[in-house]
């Protein structure tokens, strides 16, 4: 019987000791050169001269609006692409309609086209040239190289998130709780609020915060319909680009870490949320001794 | 509640689920829908419940025409194959669920005492707590069941119950269902593809086909006088051996079986396992014993005849039998179809 109890487990598929440290090492080295170098860099670079010239940096009306800028335009694009999130997987994952293929397809485009090319499609359609920019200009209407023409921009780029993080959740769930919250005479609405929505709240959420932080960080497709005016229409990310240009490298990092900031905030609330929501499956699926 | 439905069907995109079926549901009867996938018969369930619409014929609630009537209002308990209970909910939340949203208002005392009244009933006091998660499969059932007779429905309609129970747990519900059953008397309609499941439980087997009805009635009539060879078949193991049918008898190996109302001409016979007997003298239909299996309650014979058809039959416990030998099979009873 001794053999047996100094006997050597076998090494599982990729345990080999040399096939392991390789995968990690290249993942160690790719994760500090691409993603913690540069975070380092904004941070060095924005205190580069100093602590005075952040804080006038920061400070400063023109990095203070973009500020106010890009949060105005997370405030107002993130929900409205929640509800449509919300809408366009409901339809989806618990109707058949016609068109259905096609719906999903579009809610895809965003991901597929590039920012730039949005923000050029949308200077042929309200731009003054363009299909309805007439008609905006007669009744002096702006969208582009304004506010609306920001938000517009950064809904398009970020319209599939929620939806995204919703579709693969919702078809793997099925009607059969929302037919049993029907039969058991649950209105519509009722069933959406009590059954559906409890059940997916961390995805949704989970698309929420990712919505958030792109539109936040939406460079292209906003650089295009904003015309870039400083402390007019500038968001944060261009902001940065324009202090970059100016030569003011000092300047551009120390905006670039407020941005840094709210990235990394948003993955902290990220990472709490799936531990919260974690725990709680835990919670529920973790069987108390003698169910039987 | 009665039920009646009259001549329905569903088609689903090019699919004809459900080919003009007509039923009648006595009040208080427990009735089975039997088939094989793909048969209709939980197409059949949802329309009487109303969760997907008949595109012809109507379903009729007692005098009530309650073919457009939406699930909502239908006033019928639901019980799903995977139980559907709202996971986010504890036991009691969900079996509360249907009171909360009535349009019935009720207080949350009397929704408390009914939720406890429930529990007991199917035999799960003290669970209400818990998430159904933390439930085995047999008990998320009996909530399943709780919760649909919470809003006192009229028709109880059950969805392969107990498909994805294991077999233990499937035989001791279903001889619960039965025992709930005859103490509310509410009329319930079972969709299940297990033959023993349909008739252990059931008043009347409705035994369904491509979406028709082949045969139904009382577990012994589907049982002593399958109409055809399908619900022979589906109904249990048979043995089928080619014959000859003349002038009302079919004849193979010098056996001569009664074949009233068969044509003439070329027929099979069908016969249980346990009719099949087995002889080492003639005269039978000759056979040779290919394999030998023993259960818990007998043996098992696994043979071939001398035309090449495989048989099976049962001999008692002491009897040697042994791979090889040849004999002889004679039929106890069989039925005799046409070809």
């Amino acid at each position: 019987m001794s053999n047996l109890s100094i006997r050597r487990k076998p090494p599982r598929v990729g345990d080999a000791p040399l096939f392991r440290r390789s995968l990690i090492g290249i993942v160690l080295v790719l994760v500090a050169f691409v993603i913690v170098a540069p975070l380092v860099i904004i941070g060095v670079e924005a205190f580069s001269k100093g602590w005075q010239l952040y804080r006038d940096t920061v400070i400063h009306p023109d990095t203070l609006h973009a500020v106010m800028l890009t949060v105005l335009a997370a405030l107002i694009a993130v929900p409205i692409n929640t509800i449509f999130g919300i809408a366009a997987a409901w339809a989806i994952t618990k109707f058949d309609f016609w068109g259905k293929r096609f719906l999903l397809v579009v809610i895809e485009i965003p991901f597929s086209v590039s920012p730039i090319v949005a923000g050029v499609a949308y200077l042929f359609v309200y731009g003054l040239q363009g299909l309805f920019g007439p008609w905006l200009d007669a009744h002096d209407i702006k969208i582009l190289f304004a506010v609306p023409g920001i938000i517009i921009a950064s809904m398009f780029v970020t319209a599939p998130f929620v939806a995204r993080e919703l579709i693969p959740l919702m078809q793997a769930q099925g009607r059969d709780l929302e037919e049993a919250s029907t039969s058991l005479g649950a209105s519509g609405w009722r069933t959406f609020f009590s059954v559906t929505l409890p059940n997916v709240k961390w995805a949704l959420l989970y698309g929420v915060i990712l919505c958030n932080a792109r539109v936040m960080g939406e460079f292209g497709a906003v650089s295009v319909v904003s015309g870039n005016i400083r402390g007019q229409t500038n968001t944060l990310p261009l902001h940065i680009e324009l202090l970059y240009h100016d030569y003011n490298a000092t300047g551009a990092f120390a905006a670039a870490s407020i941005l840094a900031l709210i990235a990394v905030f948003t993955i902290i609330a990220k990472v709490a949320l799936e531990r919260q929501g974690a725990g709680r499956v835990r919670k529920q699926a973790n069987p108390a001794e003698k169910t039987s | 509640m009665k039920i009646h439905l009259e001549n329905v069907v569903k088609t689903f995109e090019s699919f004809q689920a459900v080919k003009g079926v007509s039923l009648d549901i006595e009040s208080g009867e427990l009735v089975a829908l039997l088939g094989p996938s793909g048969s209709g018969k939980t197409t059949i369930l949802r329309m009487v419940a109303g969760l997907e619409y008949a595109d012809g014929g109507a379903i009729h609630f007692g005098d009530q025409d309650a073919t457009d009537i939406p699930v909502r209002d239908r006033g019928v308990g639901f019980v799903f194959q995977h139980y559907a209970l709202f996971p986010h909910m504890t036991v009691a939340d969900n079996i509360a669920f249907g009171m909360k949203v009535s349009k019935v208002k009720r207080d949350k005392a009397a929704i408390d005492s009914r939720v406890t009244d429930l529990l007991r009933l199917v035999r799960l006091e003290g669970l209400g707590d818990r998430f159904p998660a933390q439930i085995s499969g047999g008990q998320r059932q009996r909530v399943a069941l709780a919760r649909a007779l919470s809003v006192d429905p009229k028709v109880l309609l059950l969805d392969e119950p107990f498909g994805a129970l294991d077999a233990n747990v499937r035989r001791d519900l279903r001889r619960w269902l039965r025992e709930i059953h005859s103490e509310l008397g509410i009329t319930t309609l079972f969709v299940t593809h297990d033959q023993e499941e349909a008739l252990d439980l059931a008043d009347r087997v409705v035994i369904l086909k491509d979406g028709q009805i082949v045969q139904q009635g009382t577990p012994q009539e589907v049982c002593r006088d399958p109409k055809s060879a399908f619900v022979m078949k589906f109904l249990g193991d048979a043995n089928v051996i080619a014959a000859d049918v003349r002038d009302g008898r079919a004849h193979v190996g010098g056996l001569s079986v009664e074949a009233a109302g068969v044509a003439d001409g070329k027929g099979e016979l069908y016969a249980r396992p346990s009719d099949i007997d087995w002889s080492e003298q003639g005269p039978g239909i000759a056979a040779t014993i290919a394999r030998v299996l023993d259960r818990a309650d007998g043996r098992r014979v696994l043979a071939t005849t001398g035309a090449g058809e495989a048989l099976e039959f049962d001999v008692e416990p002491e009897r040697v039998v042994k791979a090889g030998e040849t004999g002889f099979v004679t039929l106890r009873r069989a039925k005799v179809f046409g070809v």
